[in-house]
């Protein structure tokens, strides 16, 4: 996997945007490089980057992230910090952008110098389950909204499809069809196929590059949902 | 295997309402369901369906008041604040014996409060909040499946005994992704022949109205929407019981609040402690029977909230004081961990 210095993720609300940033952050960090990421969502004040903040801090890896973040203040301003990521090019930057169009507001201001520097990646999430997203073409139209918003194109796509704790790895295998069309569609590669860990070791070659995935427990977990739980939940 | 897509909480509302045969929503933006109208502006266009965001809360209930009286299926959404801007509108609508769908997907208060998870508005969805006396159907689910099917269930309802069916969420279960399908959904359909649906002058016309100048006949009108609830209150409570075979300890809790107990009673049983879990699905009809009945064999409720304590007052009442019932809560926006639970269970086994 070749690392660019700016990584953006971006795509439809729900597509697993957030928890790719993290996970992705921790793996540059396990590299050996100097990473920060920067909670950029200006949309959703519910299950953001800054729930992680402590594996992240655990990890070396620099967070920005709006100064209102988890309380009851639903204020979309982003932190002048956030700017760093832009100005200082000796460190990996990965930006979670929020999502769709709206989301990719926030994002128009930096580009200039994103283009300027011209050393960044910019992935579209998708996510095949999604209801919104459920056809390649319906994934399109979020696609160019996104950009018409933000002002940079895509570079590349990752396949994040799954089905939260249902997912298993013919879940993913079976959005190759999906993943394939959106490719053609929009021209851009596959960056990488994302999945929990024990669902990443079982898939096929073909969907390397894999990105593992470390999903953080919530509170709200059900008992049948948590590890060497029996199910409990009808 | 049913179709599975991954969906919001709020996002499987406004589709099992559009399979539902909801083609008319009205709404006015707040966090945490916002998702809702973003879904519904989204689609309502594609389907042949009305998308309007009104001037305000106020408006838009009216405007759900109107589309009901045409017999049309027809629903809003909000949050708490703006629940209780609505609150006029839903005396009105109880008033006209309409039916309706609102959702209220929870957050902290009261006033203004915050924007994260609550339960707090369970006195205001289940004892009125509006003027006048009426009731509306309160539907809690604790799961993103729940949302789905409870929707189609709350449209089924407020058809069938022309009422407001309210879907009484919070903020996490709102905003929460899990894997769900909509392939067993039953969509009831009622004959409306009381909606002004034009006469064509063949009919005498239909009266839509809360106005009554005869002040006996308001009142025939009250008891006669009384009887309706009574069948309501004996056909319909919904709750689900967990582990409760054995149980000496009842854990009391519904929505997200429920999700938390039960790991709490998983934790429980494993210290050996027999405590089980009922959930009302309706909290109004409270689920009295079923409650009344664990009176019997429990020696001790707790109650489980994100509030000061509002369920609690229902769970007396159903228990005719019987029992102790403890409080365990959180409030503000905030939620109780499993261990606190778990700590309010120990106590009441001994009967602290």
């Amino acid at each position: 996997m070749e690392h660019k210095r700016l990584t953006l993720f971006a795509g439809h609300y729900g597509s697993g945007k957030t928890n790719i940033a993290v996970n992705y952050a921790l793996r540059l960090a396990r590299e050996g490089k100097a990473v920060c990421i920067a909670d950029l969502d200006i949309v959703n004040p519910y299950f953001r980057t800054k729930d992680s903040a402590k594996v992240l801090e655990e990890a070396g890896v620099s967070l920005i992230s709006p100064q209102f973040a988890n309380t009851n203040v639903d204020l979309p301003a982003l932190p002048a910090e956030a700017y760093r990521l832009v100005t200082d090019r000796e460190t990996y930057g990965i930006m979670d952008i929020g999502g769709d169009d709206r989301g990719a507001y926030a994002l128009g201001r930096y580009v200039p110098g994103i283009l300027e520097e011209n050393d960044y990646r910019m992935i579209f999430v998708a996510n095949c389950y999604r209801p919104l997203t459920r056809t390649p073409e319906e994934a399109m139209e979020v696609m160019r909204e996104i950009e018409d918003a933000c002002k940079l194109k895509f570079t590349d796509i990752v396949n994040n499809s799954n089905l939260g704790t249902e997912t298993t790895a013919e879940t993913v295998t079976a959005s190759a069809e999906y993943m394939e069309k959106l490719s053609k569609l929009s021209g851009l590669p596959i960056f990488a196929t994302t999945a929990v860990e024990n669902v990443a070791k079982q898939l096929p070659e073909e969907f390397s590059p894999v990105l593992p995935l470390q999903l953080q427990e919530k509170y709200f977990d059900l008992p049948s949902q948590k590890p060497g739980n029996r199910p409990l939940w009808g | 295997m049913a179709e599975r897509v991954l969906m919001k909480g709020n996002e499987a509302i406004a589709e099992a309402a559009i399979r539902a045969g909801c083609r008319h929503y009205f709404g006015y933006p707040i966090t945490p369901q916002t998702e809702i109208a973003a879904y519904m502006a989204k689609k309502m266009p594609k389907i042949g369906g009305v998308f309007l965001q009104a001037e305000s809360e106020v408006a838009s209930i009216n405007m759900v008041y109107g589309a009901a009286a045409t017999g049309c299926r027809v629903m809003t959404s909000s949050s708490s604040p703006g629940i209780s801007l609505k609150s006029e509108g839903l005396s009105y609508i109880a008033g006209s014996d309409v039916p309706a769908l609102v959702v209220n997907v929870q957050r902290g208060g009261p006033g203004l409060g915050g924007i994260q998870p609550s339960q707090s508005d369970y006195f205001q969805a289940t004892k009125g909040g509006g003027h006048g006396d009426y009731r509306m159907i309160v539907l809690a689910p604790a799961s993103v499946q729940e949302m789905a099917s409870l929707t189609i269930k709350g449209f089924n309802l407020a058809d069938k005994y022309l009422m407001t069916s309210m879907i009484l969420a919070d903020g996490t279960i709102g905003q929460m992704m899990e894997p769900i399908s909509f392939e067993d959904a039953e969509i009831e359909t009622y004959e409306k022949p009381w909606a002004l649906t034009g006469t064509e002058c063949k009919r005498k016309h239909n009266i839509v109205n809360s106005l009554y100048l005869k002040p006996d006949e308001l009142e025939v009108k009250n008891f006669e929407r009384y009887e309706r609830y009574k069948i309501v209150e004996e056909n319909e409570p919904m709750w689900e019981e967990y582990m409760m075979e054995d149980a000496e300890i009842c854990v009391v809790a519904f929505g997200i609040a429920s999700r938390v107990a039960k790991n709490a009673v998983v934790a429980a049983r494993a210290e050996g402690i027999k405590v089980g879990l009922i959930r009302p699905i309706t909290l109004w009809p409270f689920p009295t029977k079923a409650l009344r009945a664990a009176a019997d064999k429990v020696k001790a409720f707790v109650s489980v909230e994100l509030n000061m304590g509002q369920m609690i007052e229902d769970v007396r009442l159903a228990t005719e004081c019987k029992r102790p019932v403890s409080l365990c809560n959180r409030a503000g926006g905030m939620i109780p961990s499993p261990e606190q639970v778990l700590e309010s269970i120990r106590k009441a086994q001994k009967g602290e």
